[in-house]
């Protein structure tokens, strides 16, 4: 096989998906060619257009809806399904034929992901999809838009790179892997979308990043996309003379986003709208939020206007006599959006966790507290040591402060197209640091908010050739099995848990490790579960290291894994010693497996993405 | 549109009875209004063979007569088409705007305007022809493009011609029209819609 000629970057976005790539052939050191692939998409039936974004989006049509031969695309002359513009504009009218956010479900644990279950409210007789085949579609769509554009350079000849959220646990890393392969992404690398940014800020800078950061430089990334809020941060130090980038920590997984934003405007002005005694029907409601989009992004790019008009078309060709008219305010905006999502507040203010009621373990597990820099404090917060072990930091931090001190801060996402609230973030981090005698943190500036992350991911293939600086970090959390106390049983009560690391914190790409200290019997044929934690704070522990106890909020509870031992040259019921091992591959997924203490045999530990519900 | 004198009932034949009076009543004002019988005597003329119209004296001797482009109907219809999704434009065009205020029509207008923006910017790459500003003075040298630029008013001499720039003029660098699938048909511009 001939090398790659091209690089590609895919941002699998929860609401957008995109394409870019590097022209590895035709660029030099830290001069690139590159760019976007426009995508073709239905955006009406039997119109094709290519536009750089498709949206996430996956509609199910009934076999009478469309008329035959209305669904070709350039590259195939019948689909079954629709995916992009058309999906999401017919979904506005039938949402229950329409699959939306299926990477928000593909890490919900409480759902089995590979089940058939979306959309989550669709009557019988709709052929539902998981949300990993809904990943599968859009994967595939952007694979056969390259083929198409690029006969001569075949998409499993070229380096692909598939972005996902840094707060992305380790099954749903696997699923998203899998979706990639069962798509037909033959060579497959995963990277973590704020890093993508920040690799698209070093393109963008075209080699003058060297003099916008120094060594001992914390750059905080902040990912605002349309479902999802993404927080990392990545480290400058100094070795051999050569600047480097290590991400030393990633945020939770927060789903809130831009929709969020926008839903809540639209029924502000709906609540206005029926006082004035104008109720509105679904269909007006969703054409209402888009409208409270626009009218948004206007009131907060430009500050001289003081509201914008808002009109909602009627549904019938009467237009003049149907539509309904009214005004979103500044005022009304800055209430809602900028005291709703980022409000200015003090360091230690923490996201406020309500308890749930069982019943919406359905939907999807929304962010309680809508306050994206509440939830920033508390990321802030929970890593102010992680720097302590990275090398030339020793030392370094402020031993009395009470977060993590960031001195520049990169956004990305769409969100932050508004100036007022990129102003607002970076303002509150601002405070936080004033009110700790800290320098204010820098705004890097010059990534392309939309699609900086498939840009990103698409100069990545390059840097991975050596040809650029490439951001260190590994594996962003340690992880542990539950294993429970040798103790008499106590009636009524649950045998106390230990945890056991079985991947340290930090684990590159490549690398493997083997726990020498436990062996644990497993018993043919019959599957074994484990309880499973990842911790994003615990740098020091090791490979063995048992855990007696922890703080509340030190280790979260993941997917179960699970074992099953095949019978082939066993008994049924026979118990063997297996020893862990875990390995992070070079796409960049977790691989546990178990190896038996004698002979070569090695079975894959899975992820048990089936899903329980979570007390 | 309420004006009877456009009213098709003048199409219905007049029965025997009605053109008794009709013939006296033609006859008598045949005499008294000239221009009157200049009517009857044009419509005598049409219903015998007329005789060939003289041809305009401007007309060239023998320029070659211009291939004229047909237009595809199917782009057209396509445009209209994104002109209605986006724009609402057929529904408002179509609308009796008479009964309604101005506000009302102002409200609809920003939805016809909003996307009638929006599918020009998503499909067409429009320019202005001349960067100076409207009001400005102009020269055009020779060989300008006449039909890039319209002459108007005082057209006399000839070039460099110097005057001042009423309209900007636009022009359509780019078209991006949807592809289109070979079945589909372009005659539909917006389904209509059952709502189940």
């Amino acid at each position: 096989m001939t090398a790659p000629r091209f690089s590609i970057g895919i941002d699998l976005g929860t609401t957008h998906c995109a394409l870019a790539y590097t022209d590895m052939s035709a660029s030099d050191g830290e001069k690139t060619s590159h760019g976007v692939l426009d995508i073709p998409q239905l955006t009406a039936p039997g119109a094709v257009e290519a536009q750089p974004l498709l949206p996430s989006f996956l509609y199910l049509p009934h076999s009478d809806e469309l008329a035959p031969g209305e669904l070709g695309l350039p590259w195939s002359s019948e689909q079954r399904d629709i995916v992009g513009e058309l999906a999401r504009s017919r979904g506005a009218t039938t949402p229950i034929r329409l699959v939306s956010s299926a990477k928000s479900w593909l890490c919900h644990p409480g759902v089995d992901r590979r089940a058939a279950i979306l959309p989550s409210d669709a009557p019988e007789e709709v052929a539902r999809v998981s949300p990993l085949d809904a990943s599968v579609r859009y994967l595939t769509h952007m694979r056969e838009a390259w083929d198409y554009a690029h006969p001569d350079a075949p998409f499993n000849q070229q380096d692909v790179t598939v972005t996902i959220p840094a707060s992305f646990d380790p099954a749903a890393r696997e699923l998203t892997a899998e979706a990639a392969r069962a798509a037909g992404y033959d060579s497959l690398t995963l990277l973590e979308e704020p890093q993508s940014a920040l690799y698209n800020w070093i393109q963008a800078s075209q080699g003058r990043w060297r003099k916008e950061v120094q060594t001992g430089d914390i750059i905080l990334v902040i990912d605002v996309g349309g479902g999802t809020s993404d927080f990392s941060l990545i480290a400058v130090v100094e070795r051999e003379g050569n600047l480097e980038l290590h991400r030393v920590a990633v945020g939770e997984h927060i789903l809130l986003g831009g929709d969020n934003m926008d839903l809540t405007l639209a029924h502000v002005v709906a609540r206005k709208l029926a006082a004035n005694g104008t109720q509105l029907d679904p269909w007006q409601m969703r054409a209402l939020a888009y409208a409270c989009r626009a009218a948004k992004e206007n009131l907060l790019s430009d500050s001289d206007v003081q509201t914008m008009p808002i009109v909602v078309a009627s549904r019938g060709s009467k237009l003049i006599g149907g539509s309904i008219r009214t005004d979103l305010t500044r005022e009304e905006v800055t209430a809602v959006i900028l005291e709703g999502f980022f409000p200015q507040v003090d360091a230690s203010a923490r996201p406020a966790i309500r308890t749930r009621a069982a019943l919406t373990q359905l939907g999807l597990p929304f962010a309680q507290d809508a306050a994206v820099t509440r939830h920033l404090a508390a990321f802030l917060a929970r890593q102010v040591a992680a720097l302590d072990e990275l090398e030339g930091f020793a030392g370094r931090a402020d031993p009395g402060a009470g977060f993590l001190h960031p001195t520049a801060v990169l956004f990305n996402g769409g969100v932050f197209k508004s100036g007022i609230l990129a102003d607002r973030t970076i303002a509150t981090v601002n405070s936080w640091l004033a009110a700790e005698n800290a320098q204010p943190a820098r705004l890097l500036t010059g990534a392309d908010l939309d699609l900086a992350v498939a840009r990103g991911a698409a100069y990545y293939g390059y840097v991975r050739r050596g040809r650029g600086v490439r951001i260190r970090g590994g594996t962003a959390r340690a992880f542990y099995v539950a294993v429970e106390s040798a103790m008499p049983a106590i009636p009524g009560m649950e045998p106390p848990v230990q945890a056991l690391c079985v991947a340290p914190f930090g684990m590159e790409e490549g690398t493997e490790a083997e726990l020498q200290t436990q062996e644990f019997g497993l018993v043919v044929g019959e599957p074994v579960h484990f309880r499973f934690f990842g911790s994003s704070t615990r740098r020091q522990d090791q490979i063995g290291t048992m855990l007696d106890y922890w703080q509340p909020d030190e280790l979260q509870e993941l997917d179960e894994i699970q074992a099953t031992l095949p019978t082939e040259g066993r008994q049924p019921g026979e118990v063997v010693q297996v020893r862990l091992h875990a390995k992070v591959t070079e796409a960049g997924t977790l691989e546990l497996s178990a190896v038996p203490r004698s002979g070569e045999e090695r079975w894959k530990v899975e992820f048990d993405v089936r899903g329980q519900p979570t007390q | 549109m309420t004006d009877p004198k456009s009213n098709p009932v003048n199409n219905v034949k007049p029965s025997f009875f009605r053109r008794i009076p009709l013939a006296f009543g033609a006859f008598f004002r045949t005499f008294s209004d000239v221009d009157y019988a200049t009517r009857i005597d044009k419509l005598r003329q049409d219903i015998e063979p007329a005789p060939v119209p003289a041809k305009p004296p401007e007309e060239p001797p023998k320029a070659a007569p211009p291939s004229l482009k047909e237009a595809t109907p199917d782009a057209a219809l396509q445009l209209l088409s994104l002109l209605q999704r986006d724009a609402r434009l057929i529904d408002f065009a179509m609308e009796n705007v008479v009964s309604y205020s101005d506000t009302d029509i102002g409200a609809a207008a920003r939805i016809v305007h909003e996307g009638c923006r929006k599918v020009l910017n998503e499909h067409f790459t429009i320019k202005p022809i001349r960067e100076e500003s409207e009001g400005s003075s102009i020269t055009l040298n020779e060989g300008f493009d006449a039909a890039a630029t319209r002459l108007t008013g005082n057209v006399v001499g000839k070039a460099p011609f110097r005057g001042s720039l009423t309209h900007r003029g636009w022009r359509a660098s780019d078209t991006r029209l949807p592809k289109l699938t070979g079945s589909h048909d372009a005659s539909v511009l917006v389904p209509a819609e059952v709502e189940l």
